[in-house]
C-alpha cells in the first residue's frame, strides 16, 4: 500500500505550482483557509454538542422522566449556533476559493495574452492554432484546477488533528480507534486515486480515438461512400467503442470496489466506536452522549476525508497544465524590431530607422530559414522603384509572401539588409477580421486623421458594401456579427492598409477574390489618390500582373529573374509554364464568378 | 447549443422526456438483461446504510440501561451490523459493476448502431455543420450518458433507496416525529429547486462568457500577422482584458450562488434536529419513544438530507442525459432516405464499361417544387465514352454527379446504369463499378498506401504501387521519404491540394470500377503536379465510362462530348469544337474562358 516514489516528488512540484499561484491573490485564499478552519472547529463542535445534548437533555428527560425547559433551550440554540457558524465556515471558504481561482485565472490569462501579442511571428508559425488558444483557455483552467479544494483539504487536516486531540484528551481507547481509522481511510483514499489514474486515462485516451474515428469518417463520409466502405468504416468504430466499453468497465469494477470500502469503513469504525465505548461507558470513563459524539464524528469525517484524494487527484492535471502555461510564458520575446507604439499606427519595420539610399524598397542578400532549417529565402536582392507597381510571380511555395513578410519587417531572424521608405503597410491574402465593428476593423486601436478613413475605404472600393450593411461602419463584423465573402474581406483589409497612409503597399495576393474590373478600379485607384506610393504585389492572375511596371520572378527562395512581363516571358521559361499554369486555374474562377 | 440547455426543457418536452425514456429502455436489451436483480440488489444496498442509526438506537436502548452496559448485548448487536455493513458494501459494489456492465455494453452498441445508421443516411442533406452536429451524437451526447449512467443513475437508485430506507426506520420508531422531521426538510426542496435555477442561469453565462474569452485570445492568435503588421496591441489588449474581466465576473458570480447552495442542507439539517428533539423531549418517554430512537433521529436526519443536495446537480444532469439519449435515437430514427433493394432483386452489374442513361430525372433537395435543382434531364451516355459536365455554378452538374453514384435518388425519373436502374443495384456492386473521385480528395490520417488501400480492402503494396505505376505516378511516390508509406496527416494536409488528388485517384484506380465520375479540382496546383495530374486522368479513364465534372477549358476540350448545365437544364451536348461554333451557352462560355485566359495578351 505504500504509494510509489514519484509520490514525494509530485507533492513538491504541486507545492511549487501552488505556491506561485497563491501568490498572484495571496488575500481571497487566506481568507478561504479561514472559512474551511471556522468550518473544522464548527464540525468538531456539532458533534459535542449531540453529544452534551444527549447527556443533558435527551437523557434526563427519558431516564429520570424530566428536564428543565432553560437545557433544552440551550441545546436547540447550541445545535442551530454550530450548524450556522459551520454553513457560514463553508459559504465562506467556497466563495473565497473560488473568487481565488477566478482572479488567479484572470491573472494567467492577461499574461498570456501578453505574451500571445508580444512573441514572434515564427512561434504562431510552429504552434498549432488550437494548441495556443487552449493554453489560455482549458489549461488555465487545469492549471488552477486545484486551487478550489485546496483550502477545504487544509480545512480537512485541521479537522483531522482536532479530532484526534479530543479523541486522546478523552479516551485514550476511543482514541487508538480514531487514530488507526482515520490514517488507513486518507491512505485509501490516496491509494484509490492512484490506481484509478490508470484506467481513467486509459479511458480518456479511448475517447479520444472514438472521437478521432467518428470526427474523421463522418468528415470523409463522402469518400467512405463512394468507395463502399461503410461496413469496414463501422467495423473500425465498433472496435474503438469496445474498446472504450471495456476501459469504463475495468474503471467501474475499480470504483465499485473502493467506494463499497470508503463507504462501509466508517462504518465499521463507528461499530467499533460503539463497542469500545459501551465498555468504557461500563467503566464509567466516558458518558454515553461522549459516545454519541464520537460516533457522530467519524459519520462527519468519513467524506471530507475524499477530498484529500480529490486534491492529489487533481494534482497531476494541475501540474500538467501549469507547466503548458509556464511554457507560453517563458517564451523569449524577440520582436522589439516590431515597435509595438508609433505616433502614426504605422507598421513597424524590421531595420526600422535605416532610409533606403534612392529607391522605394532595396532588399540586399537576404536570407530566411525556419527554424527546422529549412531554407525559405536564399540571398534574396532586388529593389523597387518610388512610385512604380512591382509584381512578384512564382509558383506555389517559392517564399513570395515570406519575402512581403521580411519586406514589412514582420519576421525575426532575418539575414541581410532590409530597407524601405515608411510607413509601410502589409494586406493579406487571407486577412483576419476582428470580432468588431467595420470601423475597428480598420482603425485597429488607432485615431485616425479626419478623411483617412472614408478616402481608405473608397480607394478599396469598399464604401459600397459597407453602406450595405445594416449598421454601415458600426456594424460589427467577424465571428459574432456579419459574414463578409472573400472579396469584402479583402477590400476592407486593403481599407485597413490605405489608412495607415503609406508610403509603400505590400500587396500578399490582396485582391485574389476580388474581380478582375474591381481590382483594375482598385489599382488605378491607388495610383491616382496616392501619387508616390510604391507598390509591391504578389499577383497569380493574368490580369494583375498585367497592371504591373515590372514583374520579380522567384523559384524556390530565390529572385531569379527581373524585368517586364514581356521580357520574362522570353526569356524565362519557368515563368512563361508559371503564367500558363495560372491561366488555366483561372479559368475556373470565370466560370464562377458568372454564377455570383 | 440552446438545446444542451437543461432549464431550457418546456413542459411538453419534458412529458416527451418519460416518452424517450420508454423509448431508450425498448430498444435496450442490453439494459434490461438483469435489471430486477440490479434494481433489488441497489435497495438492499441503500437499505443497508440505516443499520449505524439502527445500531445507536439498539446500543443506547437496549446494551446500555440505565447506566448499566450489558457487553454481550452490544457485542452481539454489533457482530449483526458488522454483517449488515459487508453485505450492504458488497451490494453496492454488485450494483455498481452490474450497471456498468449493462450501461456501458449498451452504450457501445448504440455508438456503433448510430455510427452505421449516419452512413447509411444520405450526403445530399449533409452539409458540413450538420455532420459536426452528427459526430456530437457518437461522442459527446453518448458520452453524457455515460456519465450519467456512472454518477446520477446510480445516486438516483441507492438514494432513492436509502431516503426510503430512512422514511420506514423513522416512521417504524415514532411516526409523528417523522412527519415532524419530514415537514421540516420539505421546503427545502423547492429553495434548492429555485437556486439551482440561478445557477444553471449563472452557468449559461459562465459558458457565454468563455466562448467570448476563446474568441478574444483566439484574435490574438489567429490574427497575429495583423497586430504586429498594424501596431494593433492596445486595441486587442483591451478586447482580451475586457473579456478576461467578464469571465472572471460571470465565474465568480456562479460559483457564489453555488456556494449558497451548498450548505443550505446543514441548515436545514440543524433545523431538523433541533425540531426533532424539541418534539422528542415534549412528547417523552410516555409516548413509547425511547432515548435511543431520538438519538437514532439525529442520525437518519443527517442521512436523509446527505443526498438532497446531490440530487439537485442529478437533476440537470438527468435532463441533459435524457436530452442526449432523445438526440442519439433521433439519429437511428431517422429514415434511410437510400434503401438498399431487397435481396431477391438487388442486381450485381457487370465488369465491362456500362451505357448510362439519365431518364426525365428531376431533382429537389427537400422535394419541395421550389427548392427543384435539376429538371428533367435526360441524356445517354455510350459505353466507354469520356463525357465533361460543364456549366456555372449553380447549373446542378455536382447534384447530378451525385445522382448518377446514388448518394441521392431521383426525384422523378430514374438513372440506368447498364440498362439497370440504379436504386435495384447491389450496394456493393454498385460502389465498385461506379467510383467517385471527389474535388477536395479526402484522405485519412494513415498513410499513403493505407489510403489508396481503401478502394480496395486486403490489397497488397505491390497492388498498390502498381496502381501508381499504372497512373504514371511511379517516380513521384519514389520521390517521397518514405514512399507510399509517408503519413498524410489530417484529412491529408501534409500533401499539397494536388497530391491529394493523386492519391484519390491510385484509390480511385485501385478499386477498379467500370464506371467513373470525377469532379476536377478548382484549387491551383503548381505546374508540375497538374502535368502529373492531367496524365494520370487520361491513364486512369481509359476504358473507363467516364463523367468529368470540368472546371478547367482543357477538360472540355479532351472530353468526347460536352454536356452543358444551364439553371438545372441540360441544355446542350455534343463535341468541344461543333458546341463552340454553334454559338449558344457554351461558346459564351468558351469566350468568357478565353478572354480571362488572354488578359495579358501572351
Amino acid at each position: 500500500m505504500t504509494p510509489p516514489p514519484v509520490s514525494g516528488r509530485l507533492l513538491r512540484r504541486g507545492l511549487v505550482v501552488v505556491r506561485s499561484e497563491v501568490r498572484l491573490h495571496p488575500r481571497p485564499f487566506a481568507v478561504a483557509v479561514f472559512g474551511a478552519l471556522v468550518y473544522a472547529l464548527a464540525t468538531i463542535a456539532s458533534s459535542a454538542v449531540i453529544g452534551r445534548v444527549v447527556d443533558r437533555v435527551i437523557t434526563p428527560r427519558f431516564e429520570a422522566g424530566h428536564v428543565a425547559s432553560g437545557a433544552v433551550v440551550a441545546g436547540v440554540l447550541a445545535i442551530i449556533g454550530v450548524g450556522l457558524v459551520k454553513a457560514s465556515g463553508i459559504v465562506c471558504r467556497r466563495i473565497m476559493a473560488n473568487i481565488t481561482q477566478a482572479r488567479v485565472q484572470a491573472t494567467i490569462r492577461e499574461e498570456i495574452v501578453e505574451r500571445y501579442l508580444h512573441l514572434p511571428m515564427s512561434y504562431f508559425q510552429t504552434h498549432p492554432t488550437g494548441e495556443l488558444i487552449a493554453h489560455a483557455g482549458a489549461d488555465v483552467e487545469a492549471a488552477t484546477m486545484v486551487l478550489a479544494p485546496l483550502p477545504w483539504s487544509t480545512g480537512v487536516l485541521v479537522l483531522l488533528v482536532v479530532a484526534a486531540g479530543w479523541l486522546l484528551a478523552t479516551d485514550v481507547f476511543l482514541a487508538a480507534i480514531g487514530l488507526v481509522l482515520l490514517p488507513s481511510l486518507l491512505l485509501l483514499n490516496i491509494v484509490f486515486q492512484r490506481k484509478m489514474e490508470e484506467p481513467a486515462t486509459r479511458a480518456q485516451d479511448r475517447l479520444g480515438v472514438v472521437s478521432g474515428v467518428a470526427y474523421e469518417s463522418i468528415d470523409g463520409a463522402l469518400v467512405v461512400k463512394a468507395l463502399g466502405a461503410e461496413d469496414s468504416e463501422a467495423r473500425r468504430f465498433a472496435h474503438a467503442a469496445r474498446d472504450l466499453r471495456d476501459a469504463k468497465i475495468d474503471f467501474a469494477r475499480l470504483s465499485a470496489t473502493f467506494d463499497a470500502l470508503l463507504n462501509s469503513l466508517p462504518s465499521i469504525g463507528i461499530v467499533a466506536i460503539l463497542v469500545i465505548g459501551a465498555w468504557r461507558v461500563e467503566r464509567g470513563a466516558v458518558t454515553p452522549g461522549t459516545l454519541v459524539a464520537f460516533a457522530s464524528l467519524l459519520n462527519l469525517l468519513a467524506w471530507p476525508l475524499r477530498l484529500v484524494g480529490w486534491v492529489l487527484g487533481d494534482l497531476p492535471r494541475t501540474i500538467a497544465g501549469f507547466d503548458r502555461v509556464k511554457a507560453v510564458l517563458d517564451q523569449a520575446v524577440l520582436d522589439q524590431a516590431v515597435p509595438e507604439e508609433r505616433a502614426d499606427g504605422s507598421a513597424g519595420v524590421g531595420s526600422a530607422g535605416e532610409e533606403p539610399h534612392g529607391h522605394a524598397i532595396e532588399v540586399s542578400g537576404v536570407s530566411f530559414s525556419y527554424e527546422d532549417g529549412t531554407a525559405v529565402l536564399t540571398d534574396v536582392s532586388f529593389f523597387v522603384e518610388r512610385g512604380t507597381v512591382a509584381a512578384l510571380v512564382g509558383p506555389t511555395g517559392c517564399g513570395k509572401s515570406t519575402l512581403l513578410q521580411v519586406v514589412a519587417g514582420l519576421l525575426d531572424g532575418v539575414d541581410g539588409d532590409v530597407r524601405t521608405e515608411l510607413p509601410v503597410a502589409l494586406a493579406f491574402q487571407e486577412p483576419f477580421v476582428f470580432a468588431d465593428t467595420v470601423e475597428g476593423n480598420v482603425a485597429l486601436g488607432h485615431d485616425l486623421p479626419a478623411g483617412v478613413y472614408d478616402e481608405a475605404v473608397s480607394v478599396a472600393q469598399a464604401a459600397e458594401f459597407i453602406d450595405r450593411l445594416p449598421d454601415g461602419l458600426g456594424s460589427v463584423i467577424g465571428e459574432r456579427g456579419a459574414t463578409l465573402s472573400g472579396g469584402q474581406r479583402q477590400r476592407l483589409a486593403l481599407a485597413r492598409a490605405l489608412a495607415r497612409r503609406p508610403r509603400v503597399l505590400l500587396l500578399d495576393d490582396a485582391t485574389s477574390s476580388v474581380d478582375p474590373a474591381t481590382e483594375a478600379d482598385i489599382l488605378s485607384g491607388l495610383a491616382s489618390a496616392h501619387s508616390g506610393m510604391t507598390v509591391l504585389m504578389v499577383a497569380t492572375r493574368p490580369s494583375t500582373i498585367a497592371l504591373a511596371d515590372r514583374v520579380l520572378y522567384m523559384e524556390s527562395g530565390r529572385v531569379v529573374a527581373a524585368g517586364t512581363h514581356a521580357e520574362l516571358l522570353a526569356s524565362s521559361a519557368g515563368y512563361a509554364d508559371v503564367v500558363r499554369a495560372y491561366e488555366e486555374a483561372r479559368e475556373g474562377m470565370a466560370l464562377d464568378l458568372e454564377a455570383s | 447549443m440552446s438545446n444542451d440547455r437543461a432549464d431550457a426543457v418546456t413542459p411538453a418536452e419534458r412529458e416527451s422526456q418519460l416518452s424517450v425514456l420508454r423509448r431508450g429502455w425498448r430498444s435496450s436489451p442490453d439494459l434490461r438483461e438483469g435489471a430486477r436483480l440490479t434494481l433489488a440488489l441497489a435497495l438492499a444496498g441503500g437499505a443497508g446504510r440505516v443499520v449505524v442509526p439502527v445500531l445507536v438506537q439498539q446500543i443506547l436502548d437496549r446494551g446500555v440501561v440505565s447506566g448499566a452496559v450489558r457487553m454481550h448485548v452490544v457485542v452481539g448487536l454489533a457482530a449483526a451490523a458488522t454483517v449488515i455493513i459487508t453485505l450492504t458494501a458488497l451490494a453496492s459494489r454488485a450494483t455498481r459493476t452490474r450497471l456498468a456492465i449493462a450501461g456501458e455494453r449498451y452504450l457501445a452498441a448504440l455508438r456503433t448502431d448510430a455510427f452505421r445508421h449516419i452512413h447509411r443516411l444520405s450526403l445530399a442533406t449533409q452539409t458540413e455543420e450538420r455532420r459536426g452536429e452528427l459526430v456530437a451524437r457518437v461522442t459527446s451526447d453518448v458520452e453524457t450518458l455515460s456519465q450519467f449512467l456512472s454518477w446520477g443513475g446510480m445516486s438516483w437508485l441507492v438514494n432513492g433507496a436509502v431516503m426510503l430506507a430512512v422514511v420506514c426506520v423513522m416512521a417504524a420508531y415514532d411516526a409523528r416525529l417523522a412527519l415532524v422531521a419530514v415537514t421540516v426538510v420539505l421546503p427545502m426542496a423547492g429553495v434548492l429547486r429555485l437556486v439551482q435555477k440561478y445557477m444553471s442561469r449563472a452557468y449559461d453565462e459562465v459558458r457565454a462568457r468563455n466562448g467570448e474569452l476563446l474568441t478574444a485570445v483566439s484574435e490574438t492568435v489567429m490574427g497575429a500577422a495583423v497586430v504586429r503588421a498594424y501596431a494593433a496591441h492596445q486595441a486587442l489588449r483591451t478586447r482580451s482584458s475586457a473579456a478576461i474581466a467578464g469571465q472572471r465576473r460571470a465565474f465568480i458570480r456562479a460559483g457564489t450562488i453555488g456556494a449558497l447552495l451548498f450548505p443550505s442542507g446543514e441548515v436545514f439539517s440543524v433545523l431538523t434536529i433541533s425540531a426533532v428533539v424539541v418534539g422528542g423531549v415534549w412528547l417523552g418517554p410516555a409516548s413509547g419513544l425511547s432515548a435511543g430512537e431520538l438519538v437514532a433521529f439525529v442520525f437518519l436526519v443527517g442521512l436523509f438530507l446527505e443526498p438532497v443536495a446531490e440530487f439537485t446537480e442529478i437533476m440537470d444532469q438527468t435532463q441533459m442525459a435524457v436530452a442526449g439519449w432523445r438526440r442519439v435515437l433521433d439519429v437511428l430514427d431517422t429514415p434511410v432516405e437510400l434503401p438498399d433493394p431487397a435481396p431477391d432483386v438487388a442486381v450485381t452489374l457487370p465488369h465491362d464499361a456500362p451505357e448510362i442513361v439519365v431518364e426525365h430525372v428531376s431533382f429537389a433537395y427537400t422535394g419541395a417544387e421550389t427548392t427543384r435543382v435539376l429538371h428533367d434531364v435526360d441524356v445517354t451516355i455510350r459505353a466507354g465514352r469520356r463525357v465533361a459536365l460543364v456549366g456555372a455554378t449553380g447549373s446542378g452538374k455536382t447534384t447530378l454527379a451525385k445522382l448518377l453514384t446514388r448518394l441521392a435518388d431521383p426525384t422523378e425519373g430514374r438513372i440506368l446504369v447498364g440498362g439497370v436502374d440504379l436504386r435495384d443495384v447491389d450496394p456493393r456492386s454498385l460502389r465498385s463499378t461506379l467510383v467517385m473521385v471527389p474535388q477536395e480528395g479526402f484522405l485519412f490520417d494513415t498513410t499513403i498506401a493505407q489510403n489508396v488501400r481503401f478502394g480496395r480492402p486486403g490489397a497488397g503494396d505491390a497492388e498498390v504501387l502498381a496502381a501508381f505505376d499504372d497512373l504514371g505516378l511511379g517516380p513521384w511516390v519514389d520521390g517521397l521519404a518514405a514512399g507510399i508509406d509517408t503519413p498524410v496527416g489530417e484529412r491529408g494536409e501534409h500533401l499539397s491540394v494536388g497530391e491529394r488528388q493523386l492519391v484519390a485517384l491510385a484509390r480511385a484506380h485501385l478499386a477498379g470500377p467500370s464506371c467513373l465520375i470525377l469532379d476536377e479540382a478548382t484549387s491551383a496546383v503548381d505546374p508540375a503536379t497538374e502535368v502529373r495530374l492531367s496524365r494520370a486522368i487520361e491513364s486512369l479513364t481509359s476504358g473507363r465510362t467516364t463523367i468529368a465534372i470540368a472546371h478547367r477549358l482543357s477538360t472540355a476540350e479532351r472530353a468526347d462530348e460536352v454536356l452543358v448545365m444551364d439553371h438545372g437544364r441540360l441544355v446542350e451536348r455534343g463535341p468541344h469544337d461543333a458546341l463552340v461554333s454553334a454559338g449558344g451557352v457554351y461558346s459564351r462560355l468558351h469566350a468568357r474562358w478565353l478572354s480571362a485566359t488572354a488578359a495579358i495578351g501572351s
